[in-house]
């Protein structure tokens, strides 16, 4: 699966170690986006049946298929609840931090 | 035109667009990553200055999978036009070639080179994400910002109500070059978007996608209702979902009944200040709109 994935970063020291021009690799996460929010989702995986429409409408893409069902990356979820809203059958809830 | 129909079921567990740092419940980073989840891996992004560039590439945290671009803020066409021409220089197959720009990038400063890319019948596909105002640099007015919207440079007084004029007709301009393919979408109807990228993607020349996406910081609705707020704009006939191809005018949904415009405009706070008449006025040009809309299209 393509998806771009927390890297270890080490600051250029020296010149060399600097990018060549104003391009870098692709999919080059350094930092999370966890810090961002004071409410998380939790799916209540009794009750969800795998309409995926969290899924597709989860504008950072943390919302992912497991088992038929939906699990959310923590990392990058700034908890703005957009999935809470588009769940036709209630199973995820905000919780607090 | 056929496609191969595109759901929540079948569609790639690839992401191309993550980790980025718009704001939480930005309309616009979900038709990105949805536009690169239906083109795929051999895609080649360009994006203009504005949201989508500032909150994907922040140096080393570069959030796109793909290969990707900023383009200058006029030139997301020309900068397709040359694309285009490199990967067909190096012998490339089986590609595509994309320009995402916002609603200032395409209605006012990238009209030109739009036009240009489009004369020039390129191969590109060019998705204007509308947010309606320059929201990156803190809301001001664009081409697209609707009559009576608030924003920094269209302040609502006592006598001035917000923006004055009306939002460009951006898609009817793109179809006034008699272009191959041509649609306005909505984020909040997802698969119809992405049943729309991919016919894009599949039309040998240049193609373009309006499509919708609210802000919740510009609008003034709570990060968990942009994809309602969408819904509603659709749903009160103040957006259209409509395609042009084959220079027809095609209408992909006619709603027997609209929803009140009202409930659309007064969940958000930036057409608080709307008065009755204000309010009055906004639905009448409404029903003019679809008027024609249902005389021509259908």
């Amino acid at each position: 699966m393509i998806k771009p994935e927390l890297t270890d970063y080490k600051r250029p020291e020296k010149l060399s170690e600097y990018p060549q021009a104003t391009c870098y690799k692709a999919g080059h996460l350094v930092t999370k986006n966890s810090g961002w929010r004071s409410k998380r989702p939790v799916v209540n995986t009794d009750k969800c049946v795998g309409c995926f429409r969290c899924y597709m409408y989860c504008p950072d893409g943390v919302i992912f298929k497991k088992d038929g069902k939906v699990d959310i990356d923590y990392d990058f979820c700034k908890g703005c609840g957009i999935c809470v809203k588009t769940c036709p059958i209630t199973a995820i809830q905000m919780e607090d931090e | 035109m056929m496609s191969d129909k595109i759901n929540a079921r079948n569609i790639t567990d690839n992401e191309f667009f993550y980790g980025h740092k718009a704001c939480a419940g930005c309309g616009g980073s979900l038709a990105v990553r949805m536009a690169l989840k239906t083109l795929g891996e051999r895609t080649f992004i360009a994006l203009p200055a504005g949201c989508m560039s500032a909150v994907g590439f922040n140096f080393p945290q570069l959030c796109f999978a793909n290969n990707a671009i900023i383009s200058t803020f006029a030139g997301t066409g020309s900068i397709l036009t040359g694309m285009a021409a490199g990967a067909k220089a190096l012998g490339l197959k089986d590609y595509h070639v994309l320009g995402m720009a916002g609603d200032g990038g395409t209605a006012d400063i990238g009209i030109q080179a739009l036009s240009g890319a489009i004369d020039r019948n390129d191969r590109v596909i060019y998705i204007c994400y509308d947010n309606e105002a320059y929201m990156n640099t803190g809301i001001q007015k664009s081409g697209l910002t609707p009559f009576g919207a608030r924003t920094t440079t269209t302040p609502a007084g006592k006598n001035e109500h917000g923006n004055l004029k009306n939002k460009k007709n951006m898609f009817e301009i793109v179809a006034a070059h008699d272009i191959p393919y041509a649609a306005t979408a909505s984020i909040a109807y997802i698969e119809d978007f992405i049943a729309k990228v991919k016919r894009a993607s599949e039309v040998d020349g240049p193609s373009y996608i309006h499509v919708i996406a609210p802000c919740p910081t510009g609008w003034g609705i709570p990060v968990d209702e942009t994809i309602n707020a969408a819904k509603k704009m659709v749903d009160c006939g103040l957006w259209y979902l409509a395609e042009y191809y084959a220079g027809e005018f095609h209408l992909n949904r006619d709603p027997k009944e609209f929803t009140d415009v009202s409930e659309y405009l007064r969940c958000q706070t930036r057409f608080a200040h709307l008065t009755d008449e204000d309010i009055e006025h906004i639905v009448e040009g409404r029903d003019a709109k679809w008027a024609k809309i249902r005389r021509e299209w259908i």
